[in-house]
Order: structure tokens, then sequence, then C-alpha cells
């Protein structure tokens, strides 16, 4: 067991863990931040993505004792003052979800790609979103939710 | 483990008996709970409804009442129904119903779902049976709500209840102008009316919340994070629990050693006869003790995909061959005077659900009462099996379904939820047990695999004269032909299966659509006549026709001519009263091996639809779901070991799988609703299959069509996607 800084959120947090311990079953199990979703615990279907350092990262592959002192910003992070982030707003718009189990990681996922490429064709968004999962098979109003988000973002930027 | 009935789940879905309720609250506890008001009950027995009024003197509800419906002095309305939420939007769409009928906002609606010592009881969120049987119920109880507001209306006005309206959650008089709030004639009230039997109910044409694109209840919480899954929940010092699994299918303990799982901190090793599981102060060292301790198996020989089909048809489950479903004619004598005749044998592989959120409990005990919250879509079936797994009275259990992450016919059955009561009983601490992905993929259970066997015959000029159609092992439903036939014999072959099955999405549907859509195809292309006027010719439901010529319209059938790299193909049906046409574009590449589905158009009807958004996403989302099993899904297995346990080796569909896709809503405002949930799922594989024949002249008889690979035995796949 080890003690472990972590920025979560915009805070700093100081975590008692093994350093083999997941960053997922530590934001989940240890800081009661469960938006993050276990689906595979492989890296195989994208429900526990959040930011790490800026990327969108597969939380259940990351060893806490190597993410400590990171930056980490989950699902329950992308909220500004009660204002939804354009991505979020833009899922909630398209009605992006059936179960939403996977929509943390969804939602993440996009985040991260939108700060990459602003105008993202929808053959760079299925690409990037590749490795989400969705078994409602929302998948077609994902795509629509992000190009949504695109749009909110960049009328966001020129306010 | 607890043995899935596929036999009573195949029934029961169509055919949903009542009169078993155990509500428990009784009138006096439920107003001391809900702080009065208005109370109304739902029951489908007459007697019941004399027996109602302002006296309750703590007499229990009747035991078969079906919904329960609250209005408060805030006028805030709260429907409790045993149903549940599970992706399907129905918080969303029977909301809309009761405040359709009881004329409120939509937001003054808070449903109460799969809650069993809130909820009257329900049989089970399955069998697309919730928008035509829980809806109706709500409709006619809310609808006898807003009478009863505005009699009571009348009194307080002194004026006749024949001339006052209800609207916007308000009885009003167009005379006098005078109006009030629901909320204030439930203001000081302890009114229970217990109702039954038929009431006017609005008509679909007249809806204004009904059918209406609602968005989904409280989905903001969906994109933040903040709504709370069965695995999210969390107790005061709750600890994690695992559960050590077998080497196998049948396994036998041959020897264990806890010990190095019992050095590690904090960790509690129990034991119970063949089960043996950890608990620990968290979820990462309840997998690595789990992990430490070593035991040896001993599993028997098994079979394995290899030879499965024949195995199916060789070992019919004893005392399960209930003859056959339906005959008419003589098939032998029609076959012998047919022109054209196709006799073939489908097979459909075992598939997973792989609901995202896999198996999930967290189990309380207070002295010996046991509260478990946990995704499944029949909590008070878990319930049941929670009191019988530790001797408790049903009353001593309380079963809570959060929302949850999906399920398609995958979380009928409680086993993680008396795992963690086990363990918590054992421990002294509420417990939280979430399966792994590898264990959801092993140790729920499977859509059933099956083998059909059709033969069928027609004339010159299209017309069917016989059909036989026979069914081992993946089940009854929708196994009779929609299409006219004077001869049929259609059976279905009950067999003992070497994997653990039951329900699944659209049970069997899928897998009877398949064999008769791709069968109709192969004797439309042999009779020398277009598919689709080949299928309309044999059509005598004009709902069915109606969805056919749908889809064809939109799709633009009939000016698509299939070439070796593109195919169309259409297939369609009718079950649970859903009718749906698929029509599939697929693209082949240059090299004829690698097949991609392009385009989908499907054309839905289930009556008058509740809310048009959220069916649009149900069937846009079968349709996706469909791929997989169409496609690749398939469970590789051998010697009682699930092969591809992983998500890495268990394809499921993805972006990249995706066409484009066309849903064609028929808003059938003159009809009853049915529900939506499955059917949407049946026409895509025979379409693609149709459509990949189309283009390429070869027949695929098996689910899934394009597998990545060959399994253990069989030849190497014609197509992959």
């Amino acid at each position: 067991m080890g003690d472990f800084v972590l920025n979560v959120n915009g805070s700093d947090v100081r975590v008692n863990a093994s350093p083999e311990e997941t960053l997922l079953s530590v934001l989940r199990n240890r800081l009661y931040l469960t938006g993050t979703k276990y689906g595979c615990g492989e890296g195989q279907c994208g429900a526990c993505t959040v930011l790490l350092n800026g990327n969108a990262t597969r939380s259940c592959l990351v060893a806490i004792g190597s993410a400590a002192k990171s930056k980490v910003v989950t699902v329950e992070g992308l909220e500004q003052n009660g204002n939804l982030s354009p991505v979020q707003q833009a899922f909630l718009d398209q009605g992006a979800f059936q179960c939403g189990y996977c929509t943390s990681g969804m939602v993440v996922q996009a985040t991260s790609l939108l700060r990459e490429k602003n105008d993202p064709s929808e053959e760079q968004i299925v690409q990037a979103m590749e490795g989400n999962i969705c078994r409602c098979g929302t998948y077609p109003r994902i795509v629509e939710a992000v190009k949504l988000a695109a749009r909110l973002q960049s009328k966001g930027a020129s306010r | 483990m607890i043995p899935v009935d596929r036999h009573t789940l195949e029934v029961s879905s169509q055919d949903e008996p009542r009169g078993l309720s155990s509500a428990k609250l009784d009138r006096r506890d439920f107003m001391k709970v809900l702080g009065g008001g208005l109370l109304i009950c739902f029951t489908p027995t007459l007697a019941w409804a004399q027996e109602s009024g302002r006296a309750f003197g703590g007499q229990q509800l009747p035991k078969d009442v079906g919904a329960w419906l609250h209005i408060a002095a805030d006028g805030q309305v709260t429907v409790f129904t045993g149903k549940v939420e599970v992706g399907q939007n129905i918080r969303t769409s029977l909301a809309q119903l009761v405040a359709e009928e009881l004329r409120v906002p939509f937001d003054a609606i808070t449903m109460t779902m799969g809650d069993t010592d809130l909820t009257p009881w329900d049989m089970g969120t399955f069998g697309s049976r919730t928008t035509p049987t829980m809806g109706p119920q709500l409709r006619t109880m809310a609808a006898a709500a807003r009478q009863m507001l505005i009699d009571m209306a009348a009194q307080r006005l002194k004026v006749d209840a024949q001339g006052l309206t209800a609207a916007d959650g308000r009885v009003t008089d167009p005379q006098s102008k005078r109006s009030i709030a629901y909320g204030e004639l439930a203001r000081g009230e302890k009114l229970v009316k217990v109702i039954a039997g038929e009431q006017a109910l609005t008509q679909a044409a007249d809806w204004k919340i009904a059918g209406t694109p609602v968005p989904k209840a409280e989905g903001r919480d969906f994109v933040t994070g903040k709504h709370k899954y069965p695995s999210d929940i969390t107790r005061p010092e709750m600890l994690f629990g695992a559960v050590l699994r077998p080497d196998g299918f049948n396994a036998t303990l041959a020897s264990i050693d806890t010990s190095a799982a019992e050095k590690l901190p904090g960790v509690k090793v129990v034991r119970d006869g063949d089960f043996t599981g950890v608990v620990a102060p968290d979820a990462f060292v309840a997998q690595r003790a789990v992990a430490a301790i070593q035991s040896k198996w001993t599993v028997p020989e098994q079979p394995s995909n290899q030879g499965l089909f024949e195995y199916l048809k060789a070992n019919p489950e004893t005392g399960r061959d209930d003859g056959p479903q339906h005959v008419a004619g003589s098939v032998t004598e029609a076959l012998a005077g047919a022109d054209v005749k196709v006799e073939e044998r489908y097979t459909i592989a075992y598939i997973a659900h792989a609901p995202l959120e896999p198996r999930a409990s967290v189990a309380e005990w207070n002295g010996d009462k046991l509260t478990v919250w946990t995704g499944t879509q029949r909590p008070f079936g878990v319930r049941d099996e929670l009191a019988q797994a530790f001797h408790l009275s049903a009353n001593q259990v309380r079963v809570i379904q959060p929302d949850m992450g999906s399920g398609y016919g995958g979380k009928h059955t409680g086993e993680a939820a008396i795992e963690a009561a086990r363990l918590a009983k054992a421990a002294g601490k509420p417990v939280k047990v979430v399966w792994t992905r590898s264990e959801e993929f092993t140790w729920a259970y499977f859509r059933p695999a099956g083998l059909i066997e059709i033969k069928a015959g027609a004339r010159r000029d299209g017309t069917l004269v016989a059909w036989e159609h026979h069914n081992y092992n993946s089940g009854p439903a929708a196994i009779n032909t929609p299409y006219n036939v004077a001869n049929q014999l259609i059976q279905y072959h009950a067999a003992k299966s070497p994997l653990r099955q039951g329900s699944y999405r659209g049970l069997a549907s899928t897998a009877n659509h398949f064999a008769r859509e791709c069968h109709m195809d192969a004797l439309a292309h042999a009779a020398g006549i277009d598919p689709l006027e080949f299928r309309l010719k044999n059509i005598a439901d004009p709902r069915l026709q109606a969805v056919f010529q749908a889809a064809a319209d939109k799709f633009g059938w009939s000016h698509l001519k299939s070439k070796p790299e593109r195919g169309f193909g259409i297939a369609g049906g009718v079950d649970k009263g859903g009718y749906v046409a698929t029509c599939a574009e697929v693209e082949i590449d240059a090299g004829g091996k690698h097949v991609r589905i392009r385009r989908v158009v499907q054309a839905w009807e289930c009556g008058a639809i509740v809310n048009p958004d959220g069916l649009r996403n149900q069937i846009s989302g079968a349709i996706v779901q469909g791929i997989g099993g169409a496609l690749f899904e398939r469970i590789l297995f051998a010697n009682g070991r699930i092969l591809n346990p992983h998500f890495a080796q268990y394809r499921v569909p993805r972006f990249s799988d995706t066409p484009q896709i066309e849903v064609v809503l028929i808003d059938r405002k003159d009809l009853p609703s049915a529900g939506a949930g499955e059917t949407g799922l049946v026409g895509l594989a025979p379409a693609v299959g149709n459509a990949i024949f189309a283009a390429s002249g070869i027949r695929l008889r098996s689910m899934p069509l394009a597998p990545q690979s060959a399994a253990p035995g069989e030849p190497d796949p014609a197509f992959r996607s």
C-alpha cells in the first residue's frame, strides 16, 4: 500500500492504495466517482474512459502507482458551474443513449476528440470512437451527437 | 447454479398470468409512507372495486393489484409499477400515458419501478409486455383518478360533475371559471380507491402528451454520470466480494487451498458447500484474494461447437415433446404436387447478451431482513430466489432495481444477488459483488443455439402450398408462418442444451424468422419471382403487407438490381404485436470474400406510437444489435469451457459496423399499442443473408453469416465481415 496524490476534476486528492490497483477501481471504490464505469477491465469497451493529463485513457488499464501526480478528469468533471459541456449537451439533445451505461465513456472519448479536432469528419468520429462499445446500438445518434457537439463548441468559442 | 427454465420464460412471455400479487404494504403503511393524499389501485378483480373509501382500517390491499398511483398534496403524482427500466425507455413512455389520461404535465409524474417493497408484484419486464399490459392498466387507473378528482371538485364547488373539465393538473368549471388544483383536492385526504374493469380512455388520435417525442426521463443524469446503476450502489461499511469459479461447467471440486488468500489484509474466505467466495475491504484485494485460491476441479467431457447441431437433434429433452405447434392439411401430398420445392437446414449459434454492465449486486442484512440492490429484469423473481436460498419468507426480502446497464433478456436471474447476500451474511456487513466481463460471458446464460429444418413448396404462379418447419432447441417464439399456406406442419423440439441457455431479446423469433425468411427467398428465386412480390402474394394480413410495402418503397426496392459486388435483400414478419420489414444492402469486396452492410431500411408498426423518438431509438438499436448475431457473434466452447469470454475474442457491433439506417414508423392510432423492444431485431439477419445471395449466388444458412474464423470442425466461412 502507498499514498498517491492525484488531481481529480481540479482538486488534489490523496489515496491510500496498492500501487497495482487500477485507476478505475480507485475512482469508483475509493473516491466514489461512479460515473466512470466498469465494462470489461481489459481496455476493450471504453466504458471506463477518463482524461489522463488531457488524453482519453482506459482507466481500467492504468495502475494507480503509475498515475500518481496526474491530472484526471472524469465525466463528473465536465460540467462547468452547473452548465453541461458541449458534448454532454449534444448527447442530451440527440437522445444519444438508451440504457446510458456507455454514455460516460462515450462523452469523455468525444470530449478528447473535439479537443484535438474541432470539426471532425464522420470517418474521424467513427475512428476515434471505435473502441467504445454501446450494446444498445445507439451509434448513429452518438455520431450525430458528436457532430452537434462540434457545432456547439465552435459557437461557444466564437461568443 | 440456478437453472433457467427457458420453456417457462418462452411461454410466460406470450401469456402472462395475473393474480399472483403479494402486495405487502397495507393501506395504513402506504399512507404513512406517502403522507396522505389520494391512492388509486388497479385490480383486474371486480369484487375489490367496491371496496374503497376513506375508512381504511389497515386491511391488506387486494392481492392482485397491478399498479398504484398516488397524488400528493403538492400535486405530484407517483406511479408504482413492478416493471423496470433497462434502456427501453418505459420510465418515460409509461409516464406519458399516465400524464395523458390524468391530464397533468409530464413533469408532474415520478415513476417508482421495480422495488419489491414499494411496487405491486410483477412477473418481470420481458416479452414486449410492458406497453400492451402495463400501459392500459396505468391508463385505466389514471382515467379513474381523473374522474375521482372531478367528482371531488364538483362536491367542493357544489356543481354538477358533468360540466367540469380536467386539464394541466386542475379541475375547472367553465361556467364560473373557478378551478381547483389536484394537489388541493388531495390535501388532507387519505383516500384509497380500488378500481377495476373498463374506463373510457383517451383515443390515441386525441393524445397530446402520449404520442409525442418526450425526451428520456432524467436524461441529464446519464450525461453527467450522476445516475446510479446497480454496480454504483454503496452502503455504509460496505465490503467487496468475489467468487471462486469452477474450471468448467458441471465441474466438481477436487481440492482447494485458501491459505494464501486468507493471508491478504482484511480478507475473509467464505466456504459453504460448493460455494467459495471472499470478502475484502476493497474490490482490488477481493479479486487478488480469489485469484490466490488454489483449486483443482474435475471437469467432465462435454459437447463442443463441433457437431453441436447434430447433438441437439439427437438429444431431445425427455418429456418436453409437446407435438406439433400447428398442423393443417397434408404437407406430404401438397409437396408431391408442388411445382417448386426447397428443403434446407439452418443453424443458429449460441450468443451472449453481453450487457455492458455485468451482473452486480449489493446485499445488506438487517437482522433477518435482507435488502438487495441488483440489476435484474425480474425483481420479484430474484426476491423469491433469495427467499428460497436463505429460507426466508418473501416479506423478509426486499429487491431494489436501479435502472440498469441493460439486459436484453440476459438478466432474469439472481446469481450475483445470492452471492452478495451469502457473503454479506458471513461478513456481517453489506457486500458488493460485480461480475467480471469473463464471468458474465461464462456464468450467465446464452441465447439458445438451434437447428431448423424447413421443406416447402409453391405453385409456379407463386402460391405457397406446403410448409414444414422443425426447430430443434432454439425455441417456439414466432415459429408459425405469417404467410397463407394451406398445408402446414410446424414443430418445436426441445433438446438437452450443452450450455446454460435462457431468454434473449426476441427469444427464438430471430432464429425462426432467419430460417423462414431465407427459405422464402430461396423459394422466390426457385420460382423466378421477385422476393417482395412472392411475399406480398402470400400475405393476407394487411399490416404485414403495409410494412413490406413501406420498407420496399423507402429502400427503392423496385429499381435496385443486385450485382456481384452489391446485393439487396428483404425480409420481415410479425411477433409480439410488432410488424417489421427490413431491406438490406450489402457490399462484397472485389475478392468476393469480405461482406459489409451498407444500408438498412426498416419499417415498423406496433399500433399507436407512444413515444416516436424512443421508438425510433429502440428500432435503430435493434438493427445495430442484430448485426452482431447476423454477421459475427458466436460463443465458442469445448468441454464445459467458454473459449472466447472477452470482448477481444467475442466481437460485438462497433461504430464502424454500423450502416446507414433509415427507420420508417407507421403510426396506427386506431390500434392498441404493442411493445417494441424485441421484434425490431428479427428482420436483419435474413435480409442480409438474402442480399448476400442476391449478390453472390451463395446461400448462407448459418448465423452468424460471416464469422471471423471457422469454428472447430467447420469449413472456412465463405465470407468474412
